[in-house]
């Protein structure tokens, strides 16, 4: 029983950085109706930063700040600079230029940083705490209320803010927002920045255990979508329940099925994602979508 | 959108096989090997193509798919095509010996792939867009640890090594000759049905699915058969290029078949021009050119980073879509329509009366 | 029976002058021509596809447009449509243009956003739900889930606690009965007769627009075939036979 608790808290652990990075492809795609292919480089590159800011001195949880800021901005940017231009082109286009940028950002980082695997550092002890005979990890429980905490917040500006309402209402109907006099090229670009912030949590969360080098995130990615599916890729919350379900599924499935062990986690979770594409391909919480005819 | 008239292409066609025809009495083994390559890719982007651009299909797995063929190819070069494993014996009718000729093994790495291609077609069908991408995606990352897992077929991460390939038949050609012209004349053959295809009924229908699905059921062509058919096609070529990569470089593993392989292959299609069979052979060149010459540029001493090739790569491709959205096939058919401009204002030049003088 | 009469204002409020506007390749306007002043209601009468929806997107900025639209003096003319919102054109569009996921309340609170702020919001709309005292009990209801005449209302309602300087009606009694439709079409003569309010409707129940309206245009095919006061087109004998039925 200690055993299968333990795999559930570590589960919850790495769904919780899968639900950040789902929640992130979620926002972009409600408000900007695109798939994000380059979320994980985006991640991994504001990740780097945040080493190398740690490099030159700087410590943890200032550096982890201050790469929010820069990633918010860098977010916001690319929605400008790449993506405005494209967004009335049919939807190959679109995911194109996502992937281009997902190549780009992974030869950056591998120019800029090199292409060795480096450490990084952790602001959680490397301890555990004793639960009534129930080994859990500090690290997984910092990662679990880090992540949720960002979720939390986030939620709350939306619900609780003007800003975060005439998003809500941008994602809803961009047309009615512009009768309303609202700008909507510079929502959306709120909207990636804030995806980005996301996706830099997520990074900084997974770098301790995944150990950092430009592909870091590739594979976060693919659980990340998987996550977003089974939620519902146009549900916020279907975003957070599908990645830490995930995260514990995954992590139990390993740990009790032979057959899955660790090399099999990754095809195991896109198997799932393909059973709930073809069998409720709204997910969990989503909308049944109307097709673009 | 005005084609390019037949007679261009085919004599283009007849000026490009003559090109390589006589390419190998002017370069050394290794560019030698670097243009068998490019026809490999080409036939692989050929696929993509008619998967992608003409039926207007997403995939993001096409790597995976020359993955399959490419070890289809090497176990019936070994002779040991898995099957022993579960206490079977190899078919009668299938000429294995103690090792098939590779040459025989590209049709049959093709079909083999066609067919796995044409069954994931079928649960395709129920994904669109971006769901698709995404499921083909996924397809590309299983595929190496798929791979490893299996390893008393595929040989795990150690992969299947070959022997060194000869000329067949007792033929007296350098062994590097051999497998150009084989790749060459394969991909002829291969560009060839590709354009009857193109042209013909399976080309309009596939077109018409891709710029309207409900519009095209309504004039009665059948999306489910036709974009179930195109999976089946594009994985058909994908398993020949496969085929003829593990020929030329007699090994395969897991990590022959990354990820980052399925994405350079969309990349290069829609550099090449996505829809236009012309452009594919521009796709094919900067595939297997463009990391070498990003790296170190001909004329500039610098030399860069490994990573350039992937900054300029994504760059590229997003200058395109931004730019020229047809790609290099765009390009063409843009300079052909200005050089049948040109031509027409000469020739109307000749026929036009001489204006009226005052005399 | 009629609203109040032309003001002495040289200067309409809102001028458009021969303009043309097309989806693509489809023209849908040929050159159109009118004015609205300020405190009047103009009604904007014509068949389905007479281009009339057109007219008041192009005003908007919705729809490629050429020609010259004025507002307040101002060429408005190529501005986006947030940008045109922001002068103080509040548009309601056919199909209400209702925030389907957001309640009655955030709904209102998106009309006065971007014009008017805090302080606008409370007092104008206190005012404002004046006229709709059942809408202050529904605040937190969706609303995708109002009815067809409520979710009108709404987006009235929306349209007004930003303060505009000119209303853009169109088609509001679209999908509502008849009884409905009155009552809309009341409160607006109330709006206008109380607050000042200068409205351009386009409809196509053209008995209760010339009831509502001082003056109306007839578009037909992309032009304004005829236009007048709404008492000289009640009796204008092509306009009794195609759009009043008598």
């Amino acid at each position: 029983m200690a055993a299968f608790l333990q795999q559930v808290v570590s589960g919850l652990a790495s769904g919780a950085i899968f639900a950040s990075l789902a929640l992130a492809l979620v926002l972009i795609y409600r408000s900007t109706d695109v798939v994000n292919f380059a979320q994980g480089e985006m991640a991994t590159f504001a990740t780097y930063i945040a080493w190398s800011l740690m490099d030159h001195g700087i410590s943890y949880w200032p550096a982890f700040v201050l790469t929010l800021v820069l990633a918010f901005l860098g977010g916001a940017t690319i929605e400008r600079t790449l993506i405005r231009p494209v967004e009335h082109r049919p939807e190959i286009a679109i995911v194109i230029v996502t992937i281009g940028l997902l190549i780009v950002l992974n030869g950056l980082t591998g120019w800029i940083w090199g292409a060795e695997v480096k450490a990084f550092d952790s602001p959680f002890p490397n301890e555990t705490w004793d639960v009534g005979g129930v080994v859990i990890s500090q690290q997984d429980v910092g990662v679990l209320v880090v992540c949720l905490v960002t979720v939390a917040a986030l939620w709350a500006f939306f619900r609780f803010t003007t800003l975060g309402l005439v998003m809500r209402a941008v994602a809803n109907d961009q047309t009615s927002s512009r009768l309303v006099g609202v700008r909507v090229g510079w929502m959306l670009a709120l909207g990636w920045g804030f995806a980005a912030v996301l996706g830099a949590v997520a990074g900084m969360m997974a770098a301790p255990t995944l150990f950092l080098d430009p592909t870091m995130m590739l594979v976060v990615l693919i659980y990340a979508f998987a996550a977003a599916v089974l939620g519902g890729i146009d549900s916020p919350i279907g975003a957070v329940v599908g990645g830490l379900t995930l995260g514990v599924l995954i992590n139990l499935l390993g740990a009790y099925v032979d057959f899955v062990g660790s090399e099999l986690r990754l095809p195991t979770a896109l198997f799932i994602l393909l059973v709930v594409l073809m069998i409720r391909p709204q997910g969990l919480f989503g909308h049944v979508a109307v097709r673009r005819v | 959108m005005r084609r390019i008239p037949t007679a261009v292409s085919f004599a283009a066609f007849v000026v490009i096989a003559i090109v390589v025809a006589l390419l190998p009495r002017f370069m050394g083994e290794f560019r030698l090997s670097q243009f068998t390559f490019v026809a490999l890719y080409f036939i692989a982007l050929l696929g993509l193509n008619i998967l992608t651009g003409y039926n207007g299909q997403i995939s993001l797995g096409h790597g995976a798919f020359m993955g399959i063929g490419a070890y289809v190819s090497a176990l019936l070069i070994l002779g040991r095509p898995g099957l022993e494993l579960y206490q079977l014996d190899p078919p009668g009718w299938l000429p294995l010996g103690n090792g098939m000729t590779p040459v025989f093994t590209i049709p049959l790495a093709g079909l083999v792939t066609g067919v796995i291609g044409l069954i994931i077609g079928i649960p395709a069908l129920r994904l669109a867009g971006v769901s698709l991408a995404l499921a083909t995606f996924a397809l590309a990352v299983s595929l190496p640890t798929i791979a490893k897992r299996f390893d008393q077929v595929t040989g795990g991460g150690g992969g299947l090594s070959l022997l060194l390939p000869e000329a067949p038949f007792g033929w007296d050609i350098s062994t590097r000759h051999w497998l150009y012209y084989e790749a060459w004349v394969t991909a002829g053959i291969m560009f060839l049905i590709a354009w009857l295809m193109v042209r013909g009924r399976l080309g309009r229908a596939w077109r018409s699915i891709r710029d309207g699905e409900v519009a095209a059921a309504s004039s009665g062509v059948n999306p489910a058969l036709y974009k179930t058919l195109a999976f089946g096609v594009s994985s058909f070529y994908a398993g020949v290029a496969g085929a003829l990569l593990v020929i030329e470089v007699s090994f395969v593993n897991p990590d022959t078949f990354p990820v980052s392989l399925s994405i350079l292959l969309l990349a290069s299609c829609v550099i090449g021009g996505l829809g236009a069979l012309s452009g594919t052979l521009f796709g094919a060149l900067v595939i297997e050119f463009l990391p070498v010459y990003s790296e170190s540029p001909p004329l500039i001493d610098a030399e860069f980073s490994t990573q350039a090739p992937s900054v300029v790569f994504g760059a590229l491709l997003i200058v395109i879509v931004f730019l020229l959205p047809g790609g290099f096939a765009g390009l063409l058919r843009q300079l052909s329509r200005w050089a049948t401009r040109a031509a027409g204002r000469m020739t109307a030049r000749r026929t036009t009366p001489a204006p009226a003088s005052d005399s | 029976m009629s609203s109040r009469p032309i003001s002495e204002s040289r200067v309409p409020l809102l001028e458009l002058d021969g303009v043309r506007a097309r989806y693509g390749p489809i023209v849908a306007l040929h050159g159109v021509s009118l004015a609205v002043e300020e405190g009047e209601i103009v009604a904007l009468l014509g068949a389905n596809g007479a281009g009339k929806t057109t007219t008041l997107r192009a005003v908007c900025g919705m729809v490629k447009t050429a020609g010259q639209i004025t507002f307040a003096g101002r060429s408005i003319v190529g501005r986006s449509p947030e940008g045109v919102a922001r002068l103080g054109i509040a548009h309601v569009p056919e199909g209400r243009g209702l925030f389907t996921e957001l309640t009655v309340w955030d709904n209102i609170r998106m009309g006065a956003v971007v014009r008017g702020g805090q302080k606008a919001l409370r007092e104008n709309t206190e005012r404002i739900l004046g006229y709709f005292p059942w809408m202050g009990e529904r605040r937190d209801q969706h609303a995708g889930t109002l009815s067809g005449g409520e979710q009108q209302m709404l987006a009235l309602v929306r349209a007004l606690v930003s303060n505009p300087k000119v209303l853009l009606l169109d088609e509001p009694s679209l999908g509502l009965a008849p009884t409905v439709t009155r009552e809309l079409f009341s409160l607006v003569r109330r709006l206008n007769e109380e607050e000042g309010l200068t409205v351009l409707v386009v409809e196509q129940n053209a008995m209760i627009a010339l009831d509502t309206a001082s003056r109306a245009y007839v578009l037909e095919v992309g032009k304004v075939a005829v236009a007048g006061e709404s008492d000289e087109l009640k009796r204008h004998e092509g306009v009794r036979k195609s759009y009043l039925g008598y």
